[in-house]
């Protein structure tokens, strides 16, 4: 890879290990089918071809690729779920609804490099026997949609898609399927009632585990459109060498997107839990802005909980003894961020500096939440909506100390309560940041504030008449 | 257990029987594999409070009040054999998180926790959050009384609010259709009355538009509910989001007295509740019965019940006089009929029974042709185009009963010869109950033509106009007595309210008569309806003892007519096909 050279100003940081993104931003390259195969495109496809499908299946599963959606689920254990005796056909998803706040690394695989997906995609259908797949991609990604739809066409007329793909007697059509603009989208038995034209309700599970009763009914596989990629790489390399990159349990690469308060905000495609909190921010993205520290990081996507820069977490060890680590030691991976408290989630790294305030965080994904709630189940409709109320008045110092107190209470009421994750999603950034920053808060609320809504005062001033 | 290998476990007796074993707050029951949790908390009396759930519909789980504490034994370690306790059970371990009890299914071993702190607290909150914009307005709305969101917020909810903010506002009192309002501010979501449009009605013209908090329910643009089975969603509704405009602002439900009868629009003999004050009908909904109407009734048949204080009800005895018609009391108008009866040959009188009488009608009916010695006996069939539903092609109650009773396989089979021997002349005195003869095939002429037309009627109508003597006779929710819908079910019919002024039952009327031409009581007089059931059950063969005291509310099939209820047939399938509990 020594050859490639990116674009000036876009060079990767020498501790990047570029993978999936290895032709973005590259020097000469555009995302047309001819220019991904003169570098070696759809090679994997051919190799992939010449293996059985239950030996794809088990090198992912040798990979120990987990899943980059935000759930971190090994992809192929998720594979091997579609009942044995099915007689159904098999749907694959690609779910490319990013729309993790704090996350954008799937949009540039889709802009600059869509034939990285599309052989993913072709690779892990034949491995699962999907000959139907669908790239359900969120609505406000106009541009890309555009770009995915030719790069389907291109691969179809190549015979990459279509029937008795390159003589393997495989047959496979991908459809783009654009949605509606709703953050449960991505939520994956919200994508698929979307898909079916439905609201995109999210299912209750058990029994509806998308692997067997999923899009119409029948076994599906929803993967995130980086996982679909590095299945490609697997292919490549084959899955115990894939293994070898990262760490045990958290093997390969993974984009992280990290935006906010640093000098230097981006993508970066990194080893898993190869570079440590500290030299990600600091050294990678290099520091915080001048004259500034850092005050709290959001590690995985804004449903991820937040972490204090200056406190210490106490973890285990594999053999049982305990450490202590502090935030800047922290690797980048799942299952250390996991053991601290939060999450590696969709790898959207959110940095604030001490100049944010935190009740304005606070409100602000608060705000997301509130606007985002299907409306489903009863807890997260309601509570999602009462949080923001909350959090607005807090933000414009017209809260008591009790309101944060109510706050709280709320959010644990949502949590663990709801159809799917989202209730998860609104209520942990809330905990977390009111158990980390409980004296901030307070602080911006007083005893004076008696708060009446309006429609109280309305009320009062009907019967004080 | 040492000696598990002699005696059998309870998991492996359940087995046997398709049954698995499962604890419900501390007690071991037994129930089918594969039975929903809510279902077997019922069957170990343990109320598990939900809204969005019901048996007859798709399990969307959304409402979260059915949040129960699970647990299931641990799963052993590979080479390693699971423990039992001297009771042959594992040992417990519970989840951290709550599940719902709606749509989750038992499995051997499971452990269900009905109570404790986690699931008081589910509660809770679930009811904190359905309250915050909901706009608390029970002094005003027709559901309190018999609303699920004050009865769980009574056993689960907290005594204060916590909310201080503005309440969503939403749209109020909006027409969705002829019969329905909707106020979307009480609407909780559950979704009963989509899913109820879409499976059951099939017709889906309802749904939810915008998302989150401001989730409303509503029809489809340029779409109404005016469904035939609408009114159902009213009795789904949990709370007062859907009211029916019959009976909104009407009567608060507690002052309401609900007697179980069964519906006379058709032969399907849909099951329902009456609702009365004093003696006046509030409404009527539908009582469940699986083997007959589900949880379902048809509006039209909903809509049909009359009320006594109607201005059309007959209220004492008729005769006409020189044209007229005459009120009289009762001794004269029995006594006048009965003398009236004797001046005929047996050949030329004919008794015009109904598909709408009870079997103890049809049955005094049968005693006053056999008193009057004609077999000019029948009743008038009704039918029309079964709707697929509900709504049974035999627009007659009880023609299977008539059948039964009469003793003629069909019991309109005499029909054409009495209207034969009317235009004929052969035929000049006719008794009829509860037929408007001038509805059916008979013309005007036909009842000028005779020389003697009593009738029994609970309303005027030409017919009665045209009668000789007339008696004010019951309605089917004044009456109590048995019919036998089209699929050969024997069912009760209750009094929910007593005749207006001098009308009587119509049984007793019959029974007057009879005195009045034999001039004697009978051995066996019935002195109530209930007696005369019974003597109705010991002569008819067929109905094998089975009379008013001894069938439950739920009626008992007692012949096989091969007619089977589409929309049950179509509920049945999806029970099988796991889609819903039934």
């Amino acid at each position: 890879m020594s050859n490639i050279t990116y674009l000036p100003g876009k060079e990767p940081d020498q501790r990047e290990h570029r993978l999936i993104f290895k032709n973005i931003d590259r020097e000469g390259w555009d995302n047309s089918i001819d220019c991904y195969i003169k570098d070696g495109g759809y090679e994997q496809l051919k190799k992939a071809f010449k293996m059985e499908p239950q030996a794809i299946t088990n090198e992912v599963k040798t990979s120990g690729l987990r899943g980059r959606g935000g759930a971190g689920f090994p992809t192929g254990v998720k594979w091997g779920f579609i009942p044995p005796n099915n007689t159904k056909p098999v749907y694959l998803i690609c779910n490319c609804d990013e729309s993790e706040p704090g996350t954008f690394k799937d949009r540039y695989i889709v802009h600059q490099d869509p034939h990285q997906l599309i052989e993913g995609m072709i690779i892990s259908c034949f491995a699962v026997g999907a000959n139907t797949a669908y790239i359900y991609i969120r609505e406000e990604f106009p541009e890309a949609s555009g770009i995915l739809e030719k790069a389907i066409e291109d691969a179809r007329a190549k015979n990459f898609l279509g029937e008795d793909i390159l003589g393997s007697g495989f047959n496979l059509e991908i459809y783009l399927h654009r949605g509606a603009g709703a953050y449960i989208c991505g939520e994956e038995t919200g994508l698929i009632e979307s898909l079916e034209g439905k609201r995109p309700y999210p299912r209750i599970k058990p029994p509806y585990f998308p692997a067997a009763l999923g899009l119409y009914m029948s076994p599906t596989i929803v993967n995130n459109v980086e996982s679909l990629c590095h299945v490609k790489h697997i292919i490549g390399m084959g899955g115990e060498e894939y293994a070898k990159l990262g760490t045990p349990r958290n093997t390969g690469t993974r984009i992280l997107c990290v935006s906010g308060d640093v000098k230097k905000p981006g993508y970066y495609e990194v080893e898993v839990g190869k570079i440590t909190m500290g030299e990600l921010l600091n050294d990678i993205c290099g520091g915080p802005k001048d004259g500034r520290n850092f005050k709290a990081v959001i590690p995985g996507g804004s449903s991820a909980k937040i972490m204090r820069c200056e406190e210490t977490y106490e973890i285990k060890n594999p053999d049982g003894s305990q450490r202590n680590l502090s935030f800047y030691d922290i690797p980048m991976d799942f299952d250390t961020i996991a053991a601290c408290g939060s999450m590696a989630g969709s790898g959207g790294v959110i940095v604030m500096d001490d100049s944010r305030k935190i009740s304005w965080v606070l409100n602000n994904i608060n705000h997301f939440y509130a606007h985002e709630s299907c409306g489903q189940c009863t807890p997260c409709r309601e509570g999602s909506m009462w949080m923001r109320k909350i959090s607005d008045r807090i933000a414009n110092g017209e809260a008591t100390p009790e309101d944060v107190q109510t706050l709280e209470d709320v959010a644990y009421q949502i949590d663990g309560r709801t159809v799917c994750a989202f209730g998860e999603a609104a209520s942990w950034p809330v905990e977390a940041i009111i158990s980390k920053f409980r004296d901030e808060l307070e602080a911006e609320t007083s005893e004076d504030n008696e708060y009446l809504s309006d429609e109280a005062k309305r009320q009062l001033s009907f019967i004080n008449q | 257990m040492s000696d598990s290998t002699t005696t059998k476990l309870p998991k492996d007796t359940a087995a046997e029987k398709g049954m698995v074993n499962i604890q419900v707050d501390g007690h071991w029951i037994q129930v089918p594999r594969g039975t929903r949790m809510i279902e077997a908390c019922k069957q170990a009396e343990k109320e598990v409070p939900h809204y969005c759930y019901h048996p007859k519909l798709s399990s969307p789980g959304n409402c979260r009040m059915c949040l129960v504490q699970m647990g299931m034994p641990p799963r052993p370690n590979p080479g390693e054999d699971p423990n039992y306790d001297e009771n042959g059970f594992q040992q417990i371990s519970w989840m951290p998180r709550p599940v719902i009890a709606c749509a989750n299914t038992v499995s051997e071993n499971m452990g269900i926790r009905t109570q404790g702190e986690l699931v008081e607290k589910c509660r809770e909150g679930v009811m904190e959050f359905l309250l915050i914009n909901h706009p608390l307005d029970c002094p005003i709305c027709d559901q309190a009384g018999e609303c699920s969101l004050q009865e769980f917020s009574v056993e689960h909810g907290k005594g204060s609010s916590r909310f201080k903010e503005d309440k969503v506002k939403k749209p109020k009192n909006v027409k969705i259709g002829p019969r329905v309002r909707l106020d979307d501010e009480r609407c909780i979501m559950c979704s009963r009355c989509i899913r109820f449009m879409d499976e059951v009605a099939e017709e889906p013209v309802l749904g939810f538009s915008e998302r989150g908090t401001h989730t409303t329910v509503g029809v489809y643009p340029g779409r109404e509910l005016n469904n035939n089975y609408g009114l159902n969603t009213v009795d789904l509704c949990p709370v007062g989001a859907l009211t029916s405009n019959d009976f909104r602002f009407q009567m608060r439900t507690w002052f309401l007295k609900e007697t179980p009868s069964i519906d006379t629009n058709c032969g399907t003999g849909t099951n329902i509740n009456i609702w009365t004050r004093g003696n006046k009908i509030f409404r009527v909904t539908p009582r469940q019965n699986d083997d007959v109407n589900s949880c379902w009734m048809p509006d039209s048949h909903r809509l049909s019940y009359t009320c006594p204080s109607h201005d059309n009800r007959l209220t004492s005895p008729l005769i006409k006089a020189d044209g007229v018609h005459e009120e009289t009391c009762w001794a004269n108008a029995i006594a006048a009929a009965g003398d009236a009866l004797k001046q005929f040959e047996s050949s030329e009188i004919a008794i015009i029974a109904s598909g709408q009488q009870t079997n103890e009608e049809l049955f005094m009916m049968r005693a006053l042709a056999a008193e009057l010695e004609t077999d000019s006996v029948s009743i008038i069939p009704h039918t029309q185009e079964s709707d697929s539903m509900l709504i049974s092609e035999d627009q007659n109650p009880n023609t299977t009963g008539a059948g039964l009773i009469l003793g003629l396989e069909d019991p309109t089979q005499k029909l054409e010869a009495i209207k034969e021997g009317i235009s004929k002349g052969t035929i000049k005195a006719v008794v009829v109950a509860s037929e408007n003869l001038l509805d059916t095939d008979f013309s005007s002429e036909d009842l000028d033509a005779l020389e003697l037309l009593i009738s029994i009627f609970d309303t005027t109508n030409p017919t009665a106009h045209a009668s000789d003597i007339v008696f004010p006779g019951a309605s089917s929710a004044e009456k109590r007595g048995s019919m036998i819908n089209v699929t050969g079910r024997l069912q009760k019919l209750n009094a929910a309210c007593t005749p207006p002024a001098d009308a009587r039952d119509d049984w007793e009327i019959i029974s007057d008569i009879i005195l009045a031409i034999s001039g004697e009581a009978p051995e066996q007089a019935p002195l109530s309806v209930d007696q005369l059931s019974e003597i109705v059950s010991n002569t008819i063969p067929q109905l094998d003892g089975k009379h008013l005291t001894n069938i439950s509310e739920l009626g008992e099939a007692i012949i096989e007519t091969k007619i089977t209820i589409p929309l049950l047939d179509r509920e049945n399938q999806r029970i099988a096909n796991g889609e819903i509990v039934g």
